[in-house]
């Protein structure tokens, strides 16, 4: 099976604190700890997974800039087969359309079997996979936690309310967008990284796509994002600010007058 | 203005608030919208579905369809292309169904896709300026959104109050005619229930609930001491999950067990909406994060900014002597 996944590098949101910056136009992008979009490094896992079992190629792909190599690196040195940097000054300032419409052109210079993508990124949309997926008049399932590779088709389960389980068959090619969980992504250390340092990873551009500069970046865009902002707290918490043992000695006192001690 | 209309999903001919949402959201856009309600399914549930609607839109769009006696996105979405007038604004609620149809149908409709909508600040000319939030709810950002060619918006579950007294006798269309016939590249095939696990976490009245800064899980037990003394029991956030420290049938949240404890004590859990989505009933939340932008705060009755890792094992000390004090 060819699989593609389609991954994004992303501030790491256990890492960091986020602020917004003085403009307000961005966040704070100094000292902030990047690292692969968790969603999709399970969804690398799983497709190395999926290839071991039937065999086939894992291809990684991001769209963005030089800084995001060290993803597909990392990817490769999970053990996927090649990977790609689509990277053009075109795409800057794209919507979720803007990116999959990139990535359709990449999957048409291609052929796929199966394209995974993490199910949200940083901007919490949750909409690449769905949209690359109705571009390509594939069937999509999004959430996707469990994958079975039966005969021209697949059967997904797909995560639905109170840890409910969707089953459903779906046929090949098809997009998923895989849900975090589903496996257990292998660890991968410095030693990793250095041995596939010297693979080469295309970059591709508009142009090797045949991509319209104006149906992406700015140009293209129908959504885009006009400032950054800290919402006024509502009541928020009242912060303890007493030492550690005053800040237990009241939390405790706490729980017992909300009946929390019986 | 475009006319605007909120897709309604329903199971077993009931629906939750979902509605009422929706139709507070359409008001935002544009306060004299009439907005049609679209519901799709098959047989009597549809119908009751259909009748419970009419109080409060004044237009329902029915959709019946042997093929869609289980809402399956891919069918759904063909349906909706075939019956929803161009430019129209289409409003689905942000779940598992609306992260299925969603980005999909605004491409089929050559509509904008604006996802995870949490406030709509109004109307200007063809634009549309939304509040959504990113990183994890970390920040949040204005988005403006080209509704020209029409727009996809999907709605953050609880982000919008129902308006009170709402009335209406809504109409129902019958649209059936107008979808052909459905087939679909995916298929429904079963529903599997998620087990139930050794302990109920929704039975009990105090929750030591932990997230990722819990770290690891030999830390786990850090947790399950304090939740001994207590006398409570440990539930979790997602990443808890994922990592497989801690069953599914812990897990509070959108995707997991709803709660509604007296007192829930938020360790090292930053506060995605999803995970908040499972708490109900408004306990005193107590939230311990050392992350002091950690969204969890905003919500939070008591706030303590420190490492649970440090924190948790001097709180249980405490709870013991307490508890040996008084058994003297």
């Amino acid at each position: 099976m060819e699989i593609l996944v389609c991954a994004r590098r992303v501030p790491d949101t256990s890492e960091n604190e986020i602020e917004v910056n003085a403009a307000g136009n961005d966040i704070e992008r100094d000292d902030l700890v990047y690292s692969i979009n968790e969603p999709d490094n399970y969804a690398v896992e799983e497709a190395l997974q999926i290839r071991d079992r039937v065999g086939g190629n894992v291809t990684v792909v991001t769209v963005g800039g030089e800084d995001d190599e060290e993803i597909l690196r990392r990817e490769l040195a999970m053990g996927a087969n090649q990977a790609a940097l689509v990277s053009d000054d075109a795409f800057a300032g794209s919507d979720g359309r803007g990116i999959a419409t990139v990535l359709k052109a990449f999957v048409q210079k291609g052929k796929y079997d199966l394209i995974l993508t993490g199910v949200q990124a940083d901007d919490g949309a949750a909409q690449v996979g769905g949209m690359l997926a109705a571009m390509l008049d594939y069937p999509f399932a999004s959430l996707v936690n469990s994958i079975a590779v039966e005969d021209g088709k697949l059967k997904v389960s797909r995560e639905i309310e109170g840890g409910n389980r969707e089953v459903n068959e779906i046929d090949l090619p098809c997009v998923l967008s895989i849900q975090t969980g589903i496996n257990e992504p292998r660890y991968v250390g410095m030693r990793g990284i250095r041995q596939v340092a010297s693979v080469p990873i295309p970059t591709v551009g508009a142009t090797d796509l045949g991509v319209d500069a104006n149906a992406v970046g700015e140009a293209g865009a129908k959504v885009r994002r006009i400032d950054y902002f800290v919402p006024a707290a509502g009541k928020g918490a009242e912060i303890l600010r007493g030492s550690r043992e005053e800040n237990a000695d009241k939390v405790l006192e706490l729980v017992a007058a909300k009946g929390g001690l019986k | 203005m475009p006319r605007i209309f909120a897709y309604i999903i329903h199971r077993s001919g009931m629906f939750d608030d979902s509605g009422a949402e929706l139709l507070a959201a359409a008001k935002r856009i544009d306060p004299t919208a009439t907005p049609t309600a679209i519901i799709a399914g098959w047989g009597p549930n549809l119908d009751a579905a259909c009748s419970s609607l009419q109080t409060s839109f004044p237009e329902i769009w029915k959709i019946a369809n042997e093929a869609l006696a289980y809402p399956n996105a891919e069918v759904v979405r063909h349906a909706l292309v075939s019956i929803l007038p161009a430019g129209s604004i289409v409003l689905v609620l942000h779940d598992h169904f609306g992260i299925d149809l969603a980005p999909g149908l605004s491409i089929k409709l050559n509509a904008a896709f604006v996802s995870d909508v949490l406030a709509i600040e109004g109307v200007e000319g063809n634009f549309l300026k939304v509040v959504r939030q990113e990183l994890g709810g970390q920040v949040s950002t204005h988005a403006r959104c080209d509704i020209s060619t029409g727009a996809v918006i999907n709605v953050r579950p609880g982000a919008f109050k129902p308006e009170p007294d709402v009335t209406a006798a809504g109409e129902v269309v019958d649209k059936s005619s107008s979808v052909g016939t459905l087939s679909a590249k995916r298929r429904y095939i079963e529903t599997i229930v998620a087990e139930g696990g050794d302990v109920d976490i929704t039975k009990h009245a105090v929750l030591v609930s932990i997230g990722r800064g819990i770290q690891e899980k030999d830390n786990v037990v850090i947790a399950e001491e304090l939740a001994e003394a207590l006398g409570a029991a440990v539930s979790c956030s997602r990443p808890v999950v994922d990592a497989k420290w801690m069953e599914k049938s812990r897990q509070v949240g959108s995707s997991g067990k709803t709660v509604k404890p007296k007192v829930y004590l938020a360790c090292g859990i930053s506060g995605a909406f999803q995970h908040l989505a499972g708490i109900k009933g408004s306990p005193f939340l107590i939230a311990i994060n050392k992350n002091p932008k950690a969204p969890i705060f905003q919500i939070a009755d008591v706030g303590i900014v420190d490492d649970i890792l440090e924190f948790l094992p001097l709180l249980t000390e405490k709870v013991r002597e307490l508890r040996g004090a008084a058994a003297k």
